[in-house]
């Protein structure tokens, strides 16, 4: 078993590599740089401010001198967000993110997998057509449409909840950007479980359970546990996602996660600050691939820890 | 009877059954019929053009009732006598004219009667009498009669004409980037299926990559890289969410290949060409359409995100994502602004969601 | 004889509602089981024997509807409610299925599931369950019992699996157990020994067996009573003696004269030989590690020589996994091959895909699966013609069509037919078909991979005489592969009997099944015959 992560851990270093590699060159091939401002610049500051933070060689050097920074766990400085570096910003963002994302995911696999487990066992009845206009409004409606509607209702009509900040967390600045963060995956989630509890409910070894008269509980329970590996690598690569940030919902309830960073600094050309976030995400979504292939190998005896 | 024996039913005629007593399926599909119609005819029936500003009706709320409302009429000839330096001495309505009695200290410049033209309110006013040496004028000013059934917006732009070239724009993209999708799609995961071995593990090494890298990222990129043009910039989307695509066919190939019927044409001598177009590619179809129309709903949505953040079509063009965002801003005073882009936006995602759902079930009556 | 019956079922009516319309599967079935005895219910596949017991126990799908009367012991299951049922089920009768691979839950061990069934139905502490469970274990013969109760259902071979099913279904001692072709997936060996388990296990726990088979020689073999069904009927039933050996009913004897019967004309011996094998081997190589190294070679086929004459037939015997099948797919080089073939005076195996096309014409093959081997999405004409497009690419497509029409009708199809779909054909029919995209090129071998083996006995017989026939009208030779001796001894002058790749013994048909000279023959031959094949 460790053997196992840590060659799974080995082989997502090229992945890692590649990654780095093409942001890094796909950004620097964009026309633009970080000092274009409404007013241009004087050619002698830009040419100081280019200089003072290398921009001024090769590329191949900047890129060689990027990597070797970056084998040491340095981002660099921000060229837009000045004083601060890469890594101090990520570092203040990431929390935020991460914390609205964990709440989004767990509520997303609660209810989710509650309402299609629903679903399938009543399949064809109104309980279920209801999950299924649920679930397909969850996915069709943009959450820029849900997140604007809960303030005004929630923060204004009824003014239960604060519309914005981040109050450092507290519980009540945080419900409506997790439930919006969450609806859509609540949605997807609860689509998933219920196709795939129809499809185990159907298998020869859950009419076996049948025929041996195990009663509806542990039916439910053996044909879940089946049911949930798909989801399991559905939610992967969406919790990478989620953890690290959504610029919708950062946006609109005004909270300073590392979505928003990311989307300024790519838009101002802030090549450190937006390298620092793509190595973050890809570092999320390989080690997120990663605990899926382990939780995998757990709970399925058929895949072997090879 | 004979006809039923000696002409069989294929597979597709049994799907198109399926799907046609699908009732969810089947009203999704003329829904969205008509909202495509109305998308491409309507702009030319609303008697607005998209572009037009009508600076007098800044946000006008969402009315069956023809414009100028009565309480308007009063102050923009005010507002125009003042430009004339005039005053009015009387106005009397006989229906939709006004006959205007204008006194001023100097004499009319009557070049500057355009005012009336120039407003939106008013047709050109004619001068039926004059007197006092230009002093006093007496005007026949018609009121332009205008409807806006869905408002007007920020810049007092008719929102039915506006939502209904969005959805021109959002349907275009939607079916262009997917078709781009499609096509890199399913070729690459044929190829990738059907070739195997150290190929196949190669190809799919590439998309493995593609998938983890920050797609948000990707797609900014391609923004600031071809300058918000949204035909390239679509084709550039397309490029990206063929990833699925590809998997989904190199999945079907890889267990098509494996098949007896493809075997058997093997025995037969049918060339690789023969094989992939008559036994594999007919079979790859289904999935293929359902993830299409899946797919569809999936980039309008994108492209809203992306007008979300400010990147997407460029004014006075406009995308029911541009609206929508246009409207979340505006949501506190003026609702409709968002309501009606929002509807027609949902309820072609809703419907295509509908239609693919009943797609999979037509084409793989197993899951029922 | 009706006090001591445990089980009735009376007037029973099965209906499946689809969307179009309703499926009249079970058309008032009434039967009963005696206290310890052995029905069996037997019929071809739709004949709604399934069906009946499942509708019996509460386990149809979700769209049958069922009337009637099924009473177990005085006690009414048709309508009672789940919770009843569940109390029943698992204690007082089980079912068993026929897919040993699939009806254990792939994410529990062994012991887990077992034991499950015993505490759900019993109040028994946790470990004397667990002694049960392994006591069990080795009452249905599985060796290193202790170990195996940790062990995954994917660690273990179809026929233990299948013994495993037994154990759970018999872990509360029922009253009835309800057997639903538990044998039919296994090969005849591991078959045999899982009937002989079955009667072991009646005669120490005295259950009554609802045995559902399609297999005669098994009614013979383990069955007092047999009832007959057809369509959703019971056409005939009582003692197997008397309905086997005086049937009343004409399905029934149409049943008994199912089995494929007579032999092959000989082929003269001055024959010209036609295919020439000597030392084929077809390995592959098993990757592994983070290289790609190879570290396992499976010899699927190794080194296996063979001579056919032209219009003669060279059957070959094994059971799943022997090579039986790969070395019919290296002939027709569908699997990479090494050692020689030679068809007539054309080496095969250097050949490259452009030159073998020409050859392709002589040598077509059949496939086992008539449902897998005809693209779904292409008419039955187009199907048959398909082989034309390639060797004949002159023809117009109204020729094609007439080849087609007389393609048909060479295999006893209404020529009409050929606008029609394969889904749209019984198996019988499909494979009546795909012989008919392999004749139509006028082959002078043709390769028979288990062709009956998805078939109903009674399409079986008509499938080898056809095949038969054929033959004799064109000359034709023939490799058939198979695992059923029966069918295989019908078809062939010789017989190949092949194990892990390699042949273990060949001799002409008869004298092989009379006289064999090999150990894993007998056993092979001595598995068939108690399942109804006798060598005389």
């Amino acid at each position: 078993m460790l053997f196992f992560v840590i060659r799974r851990f080995f082989s997502s270093i090229p992945t890692l590599f590649v990654v780095v590699t093409l942001s890094f060159f796909l950004m620097r091939v964009a026309p633009g740089g970080p000092f274009d401002l409404e007013q241009p610049l004087e050619a002698k500051i830009m040419e100081n401010l280019n200089r003072a933070y290398g921009l001024d060689r090769p590329l191949i050097e900047q890129y060689g001198r990027y990597l070797a920074n970056l084998l040491r766990g340095d981002l660099g400085p921000s060229f837009y967000i000045r004083d601060f570096s890469v890594a101090e910003i990520l570092m203040k963002g990431l929390p935020v993110s991460m914390t609205l994302g964990t709440l989004a995911i767990l509520l997303a696999l609660g209810v989710g997998t509650t309402l299609g487990v629903i679903a399938s066992l009543r399949q064809n009845s109104a309980v279920d057509y209801a999950v299924i206009g649920f679930a397909t409004a969850g996915v069709t409606i943009p959450n820029f449409v849900v997140a604007p509607l809960f303030q005004i209702v929630f923060g204004l009509m009824l003014a239960l909840l604060p519309v914005g900040g981040w109050n450092d967390g507290a519980v009540r600045n945080i419900i409506l950007p997790v439930i919006v963060l969450a609806l859509p995956q609540v949605a997807v989630v609860a689509r998933m479980t219920r196709a795939s509890m129809i499809e185990a409910l159907r298998s020869d070894h859950v009419r076996t359970l049948r025929s041996l008269g195990m009663g509806q509980r542990i039916i439910v329970i053996h044909a879940l546990r089946g049911a949930i590996l798909p989801i399991i690598s559905y939610l992967g690569p969406t919790a990478a996602a989620l953890l690290t940030g959504s610029v919708v919902v950062e946006t609109i309830f005004g909270l300073p996660g590392i979505g928003r960073y990311f989307v300024e600094g790519a838009l101002n050309r802030d090549y450190t600050l937006v390298m620092g976030t793509v190595v973050v995400v890809a570092v999320f979504v390989l080690v997120f691939n990663m605990v899926v292939d382990i939780l995998y190998a757990l709970l399925d005896p058929r895949v072997r820890y090879e | 009877m004979s006809e039923a024996a000696t002409h069989g039913r294929s597979l597709w005629a049994d799907a198109r059954d399926r799907l046609a007593r699908n009732r969810a399926a089947m009203a999704s599909l003329v829904l969205i019929s008509l909202i495509a119609l109305a998308c491409l005819f309507g702009p030319f029936l609303t008697g607005h053009a998209y572009d037009k500003v009508y600076s007098d009706y800044v946000k006008v709320p969402a009315s069956l009732a023809s414009q100028p409302t009565e309480d308007r009429i009063g102050p923009a000839l005010q507002r125009t006598a003042s430009r004339l330096r005039a005053t009015i001495a009387s106005d009397t309505r006989e229906g939709n004219t006004i006959r205007l009695v204008l006194t001023a200290p100097r004499a009319i410049d009557e070049r500057s009667l355009a005012f009336f033209e120039r407003s939106d309110l008013f047709h050109a006013a004619k001068v039926l009498e004059r007197a006092e040496e230009g002093k006093r004028l007496t005007l026949l000013v018609p009121i332009e009669r205008n409807r806006f059934l869905f408002g007007t917006d920020g810049n007092g732009r008719d929102m039915l004409t506006r939502t209904l070239i969005a959805g021109r724009v959002s349907l275009a993209i939607g079916l262009l980037a997917t078709f781009v999708a499609i096509l890199i799609g399913v070729t690459y995961g044929a190829v990738s299926g059907y070739l195997g071995g150290r190929v196949d593990t190669v190809m799919m090494r590439a998309v493995d990559v593609l998938y983890s890298l920050p797609f948000i990222f990707f797609v900014i990129m391609l923004v600031v890289f071809f300058g918000r043009n949204f035909v390239l910039m679509f084709l550039a989307v397309g490029a990206v969410e063929w990833l699925d695509m590809a998997r989904i066919v190199r999945g079907q190939t890889l267990s098509l290949k494996r098949r007896e019927f493809v075997q058997a044409a093997d025995v037969l001598g049918v060339s690789t060409p023969g094989i992939l177009r008559r036994h594999i590619i007919p079979n790859t179809l289904g999935p293929v359409v359902v993830y299409t129309t899946l797919l569809v709903p999936k980039v309008i949505l994108l492209e809203s995100f992306l007008s979300f953040l400010g990147l997407g079509v460029q004014e006075p063009m406009t995308s029911w994502g541009v609206l929508i965002s246009d409207g979340a801003r505006n949501i506190q005073g003026a609702t409709y602004l968002l309501i009606f882009p929002a509807i027609f936006l949902t309820t072609t995602l809703f419907c295509l969601n509908f239609i693919g759902d009943g797609l999979r079930d037509a084409l793989d009556p197993r899951d029922r | 004889m009706m006090d001591q019956a445990q089980f009735h079922i009376r007037d029973l009516h099965v209906r499946f509602r689809t969307q179009a319309d309703e499926l009249h599967a079970v058309k008032g079935v009434s039967l009963s089981v005696a206290r310890g005895e052995t029905l069996a219910i037997v019929g071809e596949s739709g004949s709604g024997k399934s069906q009946t017991m499942l509708a019996a126990l509460g386990l149809l799908a979700s769209n049958g509807v069922v009337t009637g009367s099924a009473m177990l012991n005085g006690q009414e299951l048709i309508g009672a409610s789940e919770v009843a049922l569940d109390r029943v089920r698992g204690a007082k009768v089980t079912m068993i299925f026929q897919e040993p691979m699939t009806s254990l839950d792939p994410l529990y061990t062994i012991g887990q599931q077992i034991i499950a069934v015993i505490r759900r139905h019993r109040t028994v502490s946790a470990a004397d369950a667990k002694a049960e469970a392994l006591a069990l274990l080795e009452r249905v013969r599985i060796p290193d019992a202790a170990r195996r109760l940790a062990s995954y259902p994917h660690e273990m071979s179809g026929g233990q699996r299948q013994r495993v099913v037994i154990a759970m279904a018999l872990a509360n001692r029922p009253d009835l157990l309800v057997a639903d072709e538990p044998t039919t997936a296994l090969d005849v060996t591991i078959q045999s020994e899982i009937l002989a388990l079955l009667a072991d296990l009646q005669r120490e726990m005295g259950m009554a067996i609802a045995f559902i088979t399609h297999d005669l020689g098994i009614v013979r073999r383990i069955a007092k009573r047999v009832a007959v069904m057809r369509h959703g009927e019971i056409v005939e039933s009582g003692p197997v003696e008397q309905v086997f050996n005086a049937p009343r009913h004409p399905y029934t004897r149409a049943l008994l004269d199912a089995e494929p019967g007579g032999t092959k004309e000989p082929t003269p011996a001055d024959s010209p030989v036609l295919l020439e094998a000597q030392d084929v081997r077809v390995h592959y190589p098993v990757k592994s590690g983070f290289f790609g190294r190879t570290t396992q070679v499976i010899k699927a086929v190794d080194g296996v020589s063979l001579t056919l004459k032209r219009g003669g037939t060279i059957g070959i015997v094994g059971e799943s996994g022997s090579g039986k099948s790969t070395l019919g797919k290296a002939i027709v080089k569908l699997a990479p091959a090494t050692g020689m073939i030679r068809l007539e005076d054309r080496a095969l195996i250097p050949l490259s895909r452009a030159e073998m096309r020409p050859l392709r014409r002589s040598l077509q093959m059949v496939f086992q699966d008539p449902y897998g081997s005809l693209s779904p999405r292409m008419t039955v004409g187009e199907i048959i013609t398909e082989g034309l497009l390639v060797h004949e690419p002159g023809l117009t497509s109204a020729a094609r069509d007439r080849r087609a029409a007389e393609a048909l009708e060479e295999v006893h199809l209404d020529a009409a037919l050929r606008n029609r779909f394969p889904h749209e054909f019984s198996g019988g029919q499909r494979q009546r078909i795909a012989i008919a995209r392999a004749m139509i090129l006028k082959p002078r071998l043709v390769i028979l991979d288990e062709p009956t083996s998805a078939l109903d006995r009674s399409i079986q017989k008509a499938i080898v005489d056809l095949l038969r026939d054929l033959q004799r009208r064109h000359g034709l030779a023939y490799i058939f592969i198979s695992h059923d001796l029966a069918v295989v001894r019908a078809m062939a002058d010789t017989i190949l009997v092949m194990k892990d790749g390699q042949v273990v013994e060949q001799g002409e048909s008869e004298n092989l099944i009379r006289h064999p000279r090999e150990d894993y023959t007998r056993r092979l031959l001595a598995a068939a015959m108690e399942t109804g094949f006798s060598p005389c």
